[in-house]
This record gives C-alpha cells, sequence and structure tokens, in this order.
C-alpha cells in the first residue's frame, strides 16, 4: 500500500466481480478521503451494492485492490468490523424486542460504543425507546437501522441506498441525520439512485454505470464539466418558437436584443441540471 | 475532519473487544426473552410434546408382556427425548433458516460480535427451553403414567449426561440442517420431515420391539434412538431390559454414539454454516 492509501478512508483500484457471465464491476477506482460524505451514484444495476458489499467485506472480488481503513475488507478482523458501520437496504432487526433493548445489546459488541440514550436521540427514536420493534413504521425501522450501524462509533459508514421507499419528508430527515454524522467527523459512503439525494449530502460524487466510473468529483464540478453548453430559448414574431445551443450565450442574448430592439418575447437560458448530465452520462438519456 | 478520524481511530484500537463466553450470555438472554415473547411459538412449543404424550400413553396403556412396565410408561421416555429434540433441533433448524432469509445473520456478521457468541447464546437458549420441556414431560409422566423418579443418585448423573450430550448433538444437527432450506419458508417442512421419520424408527411412536430391525438398524445411526433408549433406563424397571433390541440399556454405547454425534455435528456446523442465503451470494 503507498501512503496515500493510508490517507485515504477507502482505496480502491481495478475492482471487479463476475456473476457468472454477467460483469457487475469492471475495473472500478475510488478514493474516499477521511471525513468526507461520498455519494456513489448510479442507476439499479450498476454495480454500487455490489461495490459496497465488496467494502464491507460481505462478498468476495475477482480482481483488483481494496484497502477499507488500511485493511483489506475479505480479511477483516473484529477490530476491523468494530470500525466500520453499516446500515443495509433491507434489514431487519429482533421483531419482539424494543428498540432500547436492541440498540444497547449491540453497543455490548463494540469495544468502545456510543452511549446507546444518546444514539436513540440522534435518530429520532427516543420516543420510541420502549416501544417493541415490529411496531415501527417502515422509516422508524430505518432510524434503528442507522442507529445499529453508528453504535459503535465507526470512522466509516457505508449505508446502501438508505432512502429507498421514503416519502419526500421522510428523505429530508434522513439527510439531516447523515448531516449531523458527518459533522461528528464520520466518512460517510452512500449509495443512491436519486441524484438529488448525492447533491444535497455528498461533498464528492462518483457516477457508476455498466460497473465503470464514468464520471467523478464535487457535484457542482460534474455539471459545470459536462453541462458548459446552455440553451437559449425564444419566440420569433411569427410565433415560432426557436432555441439554440450554444457555449457563449450572452452572446446569443445579445444578438438577440439588439434584433428585437427591447424585450425579447418567450426569453429562456437554462444550463443542464445535473440530472441532464447524469442521464447522458449512464447513457439513459432517451429514457426521458 | 481529518485530524478527528484519526484520533477516534487510535481512541478505538485501545478498547478491548467483548469475548465470546460473555457475548454469549447476553445473547442467551436476549434469545430467551425473544422466545417467551412470542406466546403463541412457547405454548405450542411446549404442548406438542405433551399432547402426544397424553395421546400415545392413554390409547396405549396395557400390561407389556414379561417386562413388568405398562405401554403408558414406555412413552414417558420416549416422548422426553422427542421433546429435547424438538426443542434444539427442530426450533433451532427452522429458527436459524428464517433469521438467515430475514438477513438477521448477515446483520450480525457485519458487527465485530464472534461467531462464538451467537452459537453459545442458542445452545443457552435450547438449555433453558429443553429443560422446562423436559420438567413438564416428567411431571405428567409421574403424575399420570406411574412412572417413578429414580431413587438411585447414579440414575440422575446418567439423566444429566444424556440430556446434556443428546440436546448438544441435537442443537448441532439443527444448526446444520438450517443450511439446507433455501428460504425460511421452506424451513419447516424441510425440517420437521427428517424429524418425524427419526421419531417413527427411533422407538418414539412405536414401540422398538415392533419396529423391523433394517429401520430400527438406519434410526441407531442417530442420536434420537440411543437418547430414548438411556431415558428408559433412567426411567423403567430394569425388567424392562428384555424389550430392548441388546437386551440391555448399553449406556456405554449410547454415551459413545452421542459423545461422536456432538463432535461429528460441530464439524458439520463449522463446515457448512452459513451467515448468508444461497441466491446472497
Amino acid at each position: 500500500m503507498t501512503t496515500q492509501a493510508h490517507q485515504l478512508a477507502v482505496h480502491v483500484r481495478g475492482l471487479r466481480k463476475r456473476y457468472g457471465d454477467v460483469t457487475a464491476v469492471d475495473g472500478i477506482d475510488l478514493g474516499i478521503r477521511q471525513g468526507e460524505v461520498f455519494g456513489l451514484l448510479g442507476p439499479n444495476g450498476a454495480g454500487k451494492s455490489t461495490t459496497v458489499e465488496i467494502l464491507q467485506g460481505n462478498r468476495g472480488r475477482d480482481d483488483g485492490e481494496v484497502s477499507v481503513l488500511g485493511s483489506d475488507p475479505a480479511t477483516g478482523t473484529r477490530a476491523w468490523r468494530s470500525r466500520v458501520g453499516i446500515v443495509w437496504q433491507d434489514e431487519s432487526a429482533p421483531a419482539e424486542l424494543t428498540v432500547r433493548e436492541t440498540v444497547r445489546h449491540f453497543a455490548r459488541y463494540y469495544p468502545k460504543p456510543r452511549d446507546p440514550e444518546e444514539v436513540m436521540g440522534l435518530v429520532g427514536l427516543e420516543e420510541k425507546a420502549a416501544s417493541r420493534v415490529k411496531a415501527l413504521s417502515g422509516g422508524q425501522r430505518r432510524r434503528l437501522d442507522v442507529a445499529l450501524g453508528v453504535i459503535g462509533g465507526p470512522e466509516l459508514l457505508l449505508l446502501d441506498e438508505p432512502t429507498t421507499g421514503f416519502d419526500p419528508s421522510a428523505r429530508r430527515q434522513f439527510w439531516e441525520l447523515i448531516r449531523k454524522l458527518a459533522d461528528e467527523g464520520t466518512t460517510i459512503l452512500l449509495t443512491t439512485h436519486y441524484l438529488e439525494e448525492a447533491e444535497a449530502l455528498a461533498h464528492r460524487l462518483a457516477v457508476i454505470a455498466k460497473g465503470r466510473v464514468v464520471a467523478e468529483g464535487e457535484p457542482s464540478a460534474l455539471r459545470e464539466r459536462f453541462g458548459t453548453e446552455a440553451t437559449v430559448e425564444w419566440t420569433e414574431p411569427d410565433g415560432t418558437p426557436r432555441e439554440e445551443r450554444t457555449d457563449t450565450p450572452t452572446r446569443t442574448v445579445a444578438e438577440l436584443m439588439h434584433r428585437f430592439d427591447g424585450e425579447i418575447p418567450g426569453l429562456r437560458v437554462s444550463r443542464p441540471t445535473l440530472e441532464d448530465v447524469y442521464l447522458r452520462l449512464t447513457g439513459q438519456e432517451d429514457a426521458r | 475532519m481529518t485530524t478527528t478520524a484519526v484520533r477516534a481511530h487510535s481512541e478505538t484500537s485501545s478498547g478491548r473487544l467483548p469475548g465470546a463466553w460473555g457475548l454469549g450470555l447476553q445473547r442467551g438472554a436476549l434469545e430467551i426473552k425473544q422466545f417467551f415473547r412470542q406466546r403463541d411459538q412457547v405454548v405450542f412449543t411446549f404442548a406438542f410434546p405433551v399432547v402426544f404424550l397424553f395421546l400415545f400413553a392413554s390409547i396405549f396403556s396395557d400390561d407389556v408382556q414379561g417386562a413388568g412396565i405398562t405401554a403408558s410408561q414406555l412413552y414417558v421416555p420416549a416422548m422426553m427425548a422427542a421433546g429435547i429434540m424438538s426443542t434444539s433441533f427442530q426450533s433451532l433448524g427452522i429458527s436459524i433458516a428464517i433469521e438467515r432469509d430475514e438477513k438477521v445473520l448477515r446483520r450480525l456478521r457485519g458487527t465485530p460480535m464472534p461467531p462464538a457468541a451467537y452459537f453459545l447464546g442458542k445452545i443457552w437458549l435450547v438449555l433453558v427451553t429443553g429443560a422446562l420441556e423436559t420438567a413438564i414431560l416428567l411431571l405428567v409422566g409421574t403424575t399420570l403414567y406411574d412412572v417413578d423418579l429414580p431413587s438411585d443418585l447414579g440414575k440422575w448423573a446418567d439423566f444429566a449426561w444424556i440430556f446434556v450430550l443428546g440436546l448438544t448433538a441435537c442443537a448441532l444437527l439443527g444448526i446444520a440442517i438450517s443450511s439446507v432450506p433455501k428460504s425460511g419458508k421452506s424451513a419447516t417442512s424441510v425440517v420437521v420431515l427428517p424429524f418425524l421419520v427419526l421419531q417413527f424408527i427411533s422407538g418414539v411412536y412405536i414401540a422398538i420391539d415392533t419396529i423391523p430391525d433394517w429401520m430400527l438398524n438406519i434410526g441407531a445411526l442417530f442420536p434420537l434412538k440411543w437418547m430414548c433408549q438411556g431415558l428408559r433406563g433412567v426411567f423403567l424397571p430394569e425388567s424392562a431390559q428384555v424389550l430392548e433390541q441388546a437386551g440391555g440399556w448399553e449406556f456405554g454405547r449410547i454415551a459413545l454414539v452421542l459423545g461422536a454425534w456432538c463432535v461429528g455435528g460441530l464439524l458439520l456446523c463449522l463446515l457448512t454454516f452459513r451467515w448468508k442465503n444461497r441466491r446472497d451470494g
């Protein structure tokens, strides 16, 4: 391992994983810095979950170098597991126990756990502490999953599509929770197929499609890099709508001003949204 | 931010990981709590062998020729053995398959919990439920069906090791068979069929002197036959030995077979246990 790999919380080089004839992960490189929120964005079946499961140590790989907190997850020790928190996509906690019993019990697995009461407060379950897990709503269960993921005080938290199936307000509450954890200094890797989620939470993100990283960087940089071309729309005096794609929208507008000598009817200048960029990158442009 | 992460790391490294034995006790307490909170499961788990004992011992109550006992008395140790196997083999086989299917196991695997703590917890659960089940059946047997508690301390010692070895062997086999069903839904059928067959060919439902030898020989490969035989040796008078295939209780051989199954069962578990479903890879 290089010195650089040691400074990175997650370091992946040339990761490959096949299931029979299907190549799920086809040479992925990732570098996640300590303390950052990193988003792994891509459509269903792009290889996000496989990648995260390999990082968790729950799935083997066919090829490539992987270092998570300085260790290879495939040979992760108990000490290593105590430093990595996992929040699964579809997980069930024991239904017959109460929230408090469950959180307290999981705290015992770790050498330096967080205070169970504090963690229940962090995820907003303090009022449900005495409820049986089976009596929780879907969103509350997911928050319990997060509580169990962070109870050990992990340095790295891996979340696989944590908000799938949430309504918009539950999703926003969840984002607040992730921001709180990030503010505490936890390195966070989350996968999502919601673009707004990646944009709202991630300091940096990687877009993956068909098992490969197709773009990587800060959300705004991604947008700029792939979306310098703006669209200028206006309406001609005879009522025909016109549009022009250009790298120099200001010049186009200036010319139009000159032509119309005043207000330009139906003027609209738009930059591609991150969603446009995303759909172009993942080859889903036609899906719109 | 980097400094925070680095500090957190060194703190964690200095903290000691909790030991498997202590966590096993914690898990045992948790398993027992969970078990007794599922009322219907509790009632049916305990009632099943009691109902069968009542049915068989009441229907077949004649004296057994030349053995100095009644057929009802024969059913008491038989149902105790079946009760031990049902609380260990059957309930573990089904519940672990369901826990695997519902990904409870995968979650545990993602924590620093040592795997041994999980198995220890299951053993504690089975010890408690198995002892309760045995006590209930013994109570019914002594009050309704003329079974006498042994007065000899040596017989109680025999009872103790037969219970512990039989329960352990069956629990390990239950853990092993839990990896066979593809999903939690099919677990009950996969686990119950071999258990039912074993009960027929091991002398639980049908007295051993009426079972064809070849069936009895197959049954003799598994622990249940030997548990039945050992418990008969503890709770029936010596005159009943004539009914045995070998004409005696064979305590030495029972210890050997059950002990071998404990070792073999442990190896089987270590070789076959899966934390994830097959479709989860």
